[in-house]
């Protein structure tokens, strides 16, 4: 910022620059706060609906062990808190992933879903349905497993004197293309109930969580959301370019890393909680940008975008179609209109990938 | 003058090398027709493709009946299949581009999935017309959406649009597969690529649309060169370039629509063979275009074979074998490769 003086020195402009900064940091704890509210309102209500219709007073009665009620505590407790509290973890997970990899890979379309993380993931925890006859936490373990690995690989597969982002986007998709054809391959050689359970772990569901794999989601979220939100000024001057960030004295590949690792992470145990869900990485962060206005990029906004959309999602798959489907088809259905919509848009001012 | 002469004894080699590059292909297919998870004799093989007619013993049935028509499936699709990777690549100028990265297999599968779900549709046979139509529609669609704006269909805009219609398509397939056992079923088969169970009513019903394509593909060599210099310099060489585009999707659209109909998706064929053929003979598409047609059948064949010894008496699928070994190619190119040289 003291850059900026020095170029301009005159009094009403540095004056007229702190009035812009405090609007843009205002605003952004306004968006910040009411996307928190309606988080929070989106949580309550997913516990509300259903065959047996709750108030919201009841809930949060429930939710913060106020009231003694065995039905409603069976209801509340048991049977909508996990499934509601997967969709609000994930959703943060992926919604924060997303839009850090979209920010060090410099372009819009670079999220998780589509750069080989969840491929890797699918096809391990694929594996473990058909081949190994697995079935809950042992999914997940090797759907973890999986993620991290892929990652592991197509960073050093992309590494050449430092990781670019065109090429580690371009290895990703081959990986994505490799990984595809084995899920192929394992769903022909499995049973026909085998290869439902695999599609269905494929689309990804948020109401097949596992409690202690959610204990994980969110002891990791506590402690990699406020690290990543650490890590945002640096992610910031790596926008900026390698060179430019260097010269602010920034040890780029380790903050690359680090930050990248953050996120693959955060994919990975959200993968590993509600499979690959396809979409919500990708489209939350442009969601924050565009509330956010000039002050784009925030971390915890994309999240909480994130949670939004899937907690929506999970509403719209459970309540509001003729048959319950896994959340995944929601978010892909909505998803790639939204999508294309972006590239035209993007792509119109220039700045698309 | 030197380089002019280093293309004319270019040229004078390459003749030769398409005719070796033919034998192979016949070698291949020989190799195809001979090996397989039951083992048949020499000379009951020759016998049985001398006769030309079955005389009623299983080992000639199969000769004919299963391995002569998938091994000319092999060679047909495995020429569109290299030949619209060449064209594709050189129409958009993007060494990245391909039918199979360009999302036409997940088009194809959600209108396999329509026609068994809503119209009742059961055999291979009857729904390579929708998987036709449905390759056609999403090869459009992608490259429609990466060329908007004004960089046009750059590698990374193809290369996204590609994935990002193809999981969008893939959760819609996946919303009727879940309601529907039976579509799963149909479905899983059809999603791996391979030459096997498609045999006479497939390969009549595709190989006119494959020949006429490949015909047709061959005179593109000119448009390709000129369209490689770049647009202005094509059209002010006379070129009509939206045309000539318009012209070579159709083909290509016919070509990988039709193969991808045939044998389900097979990815990284006409990916990476071309990037082989402009090794071997230089930026010339009117000599790319030929080597790939030759290359591409000689290297989805050999997969074929592959993937029938590996796992005796099981085999495994074309299109998993070649994503195997077509993955590191692929890395390979990215890698190492002269991206922007095409």
């Amino acid at each position: 910022m003291k850059t900026t003086t020095t170029v301009a020195p005159q009094v009403a402009t540095a004056g007229a620059f702190r009035a812009t900064r405090r609007r843009r940091t205002s605003r952004s704890l306004v968006v910040t706060c009411s996307l928190a509210v309606a988080v929070c309102a989106l949580f309550v209500l997913t516990m509300m609906v259903g065959s047996f219709q709750l108030s919201a007073g009841e809930v949060i009665a429930s939710v913060l062990q106020l009231r003694e009620d065995p039905s409603v505590d069976f209801v509340v407790r048991g049977l909508r808190l996990p499934t509601a509290a997967s969709a609000l973890a994930v959703g943060l997970a992926l919604g924060a992933a997303g839009t850090i990899f979209q920010q060090l890979l410099r372009n819009p379309l670079a999220s998780p879903d589509f750069v080989g993380i969840n491929s890797g993931a699918g096809l391990a925890a694929i594996t473990g349905i058909v081949l190994l006859q697995v079935s809950g936490v042992a999914v997940s373990a090797l759907a973890l497993a999986g993620a991290v690995a892929a990652a592991l690989l197509m960073y050093v597969l992309a590494w050449r004197d430092g990781v670019a982002g065109y090429r580690f986007i371009l290895i990703g998709i081959g990986a994505t293309l490799f990984f595809d054809g084995l899920i192929g391959y394992m769903l022909t050689r499995a049973q026909l109930s085998d290869a439902r359970q695999a599609m269905h772990w494929l689309t990804g569901s948020v109401g097949q969580a596992d409690a202690s794999e959610l204990r994980l989601l969110l002891g990791a979220l506590l402690l990699l959301l406020p690290t990543a939100v650490l890590l945002q000024r640096q992610l910031r001057a790596l926008e900026l370019g390698d060179d430019t960030a260097r010269a602010l004295g920034i040890r780029t590949e380790l903050s690359r890393a680090g930050l990248l690792a953050t996120a693959v992470v955060l994919t990975a145990l959200a993968v590993a909680v509600a499979g690959p869900i396809v979409f919500v990485a990708l489209v939350a962060g442009p969601i924050a940008n565009r509330l956010l206005g000039p002050a784009t990029g925030g971390i915890i906004p994309a999240a909480l975008v994130g949670a939004a959309l899937l907690l929506t999602a999970d509403l719209i798959a459970v309540h509001l179609l003729p048959t319950a489907l896994p959340t995944g088809v929601v978010t892909g259905a909505v998803g790639a209109p939204y999508l294309l919509w972006l590239l035209a848009t993007t792509n119109r001012q220039g700045a698309g990938g | 003058m030197s380089s002019s002469n280093n293309l004319a004894r270019r040229a004078s080699a390459l003749g030769p090398g398409l005719a070796v590059l033919c034998v192979l292909l016949a070698l291949v297919a020989f190799l195809s027709v001979t090996l397989g998870s039951r083992s048949i004799g020499l000379p009951e093989v020759l016998r049985a493709l001398g006769n030309l007619d079955t005389d009623g013993s299983i080992n000639s049935t199969v000769t004919l009946e299963l391995r002569v028509p998938r091994t000319l499936l092999g060679i047909l699709v495995g020429a569109a299949l290299g030949v619209a990777g060449a064209i594709l690549q050189g129409v958009t100028r993007n060494p990245l581009a391909d039918a199979g990265i360009m999302g036409i297999n997940s088009g194809a599968a959600v209108f396999v999935v329509f026609a068994v779900t809503v119209l009742g549709v059961r055999g291979a046979g009857v729904y390579v017309w929708f998987a036709f139509a449905g390759a056609i529609a999403a090869l459009v669609l992608v490259y429609a959406i990466a060329s908007l704006g004004r960089e046009g269909a750059t590698p990374i805009k193809l290369a996204l649009a590609g994935v990002a219609v193809t999981a969008g398509l893939a959760s819609v397939t996946t919303g009727i597969v879940m309601t529907n056992v039976e579509t799963l079923n149909e479905l899983r088969f059809w999603q791996v690529g391979s030459l096997a169970g498609r045999y006479a009513p497939v390969l009549t019903g595709v190989a006119p649309f494959l020949i006429v394509g490949l015909i047709a593909s061959l005179g593109f060599g000119r448009a390709l060169n000129g369209l490689a210099l770049g647009e202005d310099m094509a059209r002010g060489l006379g070129q009509q370039v939206t045309r000539t585009r318009a012209a070579a999707f159709g083909v290509v659209a016919v070509l990988a629509g039709a193969a991808t109909a045939a044998c389900g998706p097979i990815v990284f064929v006409g990916l990476v063979v071309p990037h082989v053929a402009r090794f071997i003979c230089g930026p010339d598409y009117r000599w790319i275009l030929p080597y790939s047609m030759f290359l591409s059948p000689i290297v989805l064949l050999l997969a074929d074979v592959l993937g029938r010894v590996v796992v005796v008496p099981d085999e495994l699928q074309v299109g998993v074998v070649l994503g195997v070994l077509g993955a590191p190619a692929f890395v390979g190119i990215v890698r190492y490769g002269r991206l922007s040289e095409v």
